[in-house]
């Protein structure tokens, strides 16, 4: 698929760390037309994205398709320091993965 | 037009099935449990409240001052719509987001890990002007507040 599925930035700032991520993902909600064909693409979305800071489940999300295309995600947590790693992956409705790590900043 | 709906959320929802089907056959699936866990009843919901009880198991609400829901006042591009939903309550364990003119209202649940703050943003479609309700589940209880936002172009058709 895509070369980066997800990108990540993490950045400590005082007690709180903002991770902010990008995903690489059609995400068809199954509604859409193919202008020349008339046919419906099928679905083809995020379900579950995991956000790990260590072993340590910071975020667990459920999606479906009405998240915007190349999906953009962003959250806070609190408990890290510099250099942890964030870990994230997502797992789409036809089976595929990709999981990318960061180093907190 | 109503039944023209119908017949596509039932063709979506065959056809999801059917390539479900086939991924589990291939052993495909690696996190089953993480797929089992989701709410499909409640994405395919087209009623907020319904999709609210397929999540949390209640679909009855309080309002509350305490959550902010950052999204613009006037979208240009339905398809894009930044949210933020962040909250000053207590505890919160769950937060969701729902465009409640939406097919299926319920686009996102953020799950909290304990030191998670209760701050989430992400991009959602809107298929027309409506309002973006955050819903935060906190201590038990549900709560929500809601923002209206104007959509000049819809983001879920073709």
């Amino acid at each position: 698929m895509a070369r980066k599925p997800i990108k990540i930035r993490a950045k400590l700032k005082g007690s709180m760390t903002t991770v902010k991520c990008l995903m690489s993902h059609p995400m068809e909600t199954g509604r859409r037309k193919n202008k020349k064909t008339g046919k419906l693409i099928p679905a083809h979305f995020i379900q579950n994205v995991v956000a790990k800071h260590g072993d340590n489940e910071v975020l667990n999300a459920d999606w479906s398709g009405g998240v915007s295309k190349n999906p953009y995600m962003a959250f806070k947590f609190s408990g890290a320091s510099k250099g942890d790693t964030v870990t994230i992956s997502w797992t789409d409705n036809m089976g595929k993965s990709a999981s990318a790590s960061a180093t907190i900043k | 037009m109503n039944t023209d709906m119908k017949r596509r959320v039932f063709l979506k929802g065959s056809l999801a099935a059917g390539t479900m089907a086939v991924a589990a056959g291939a052993g495909l699936l690696a996190p089953q449990a993480v797929l089992a866990a989701w709410p499909k009843s409640a994405f395919k919901s087209k009623a907020p409240a319904d999709a609210l009880k397929g999540v949390f198991g209640s679909g009855t609400t309080q309002a509350s001052d305490k959550i902010k829901i950052k999204a613009p006042d006037i979208a240009e591009n339905g398809a894009v719509v930044p949210v933020t939903v962040s909250s000053s309550i207590p505890g919160v364990e769950s937060i969701a987001i729902m465009a409640s003119n939406n097919p299926t209202p319920l686009v996102a649940v953020f799950k909290l890990g304990k030191s998670t703050a209760a701050d989430v943003s992400c991009r959602i479609k809107m298929g027309k002007t409506g309002d973006v309700v955050g819903v935060v589940k906190a201590g038990g209880k549900l709560y929500a507040a809601r923002k209206s936002v104007k959509v000049t172009i819809g983001g879920c058709g073709g």
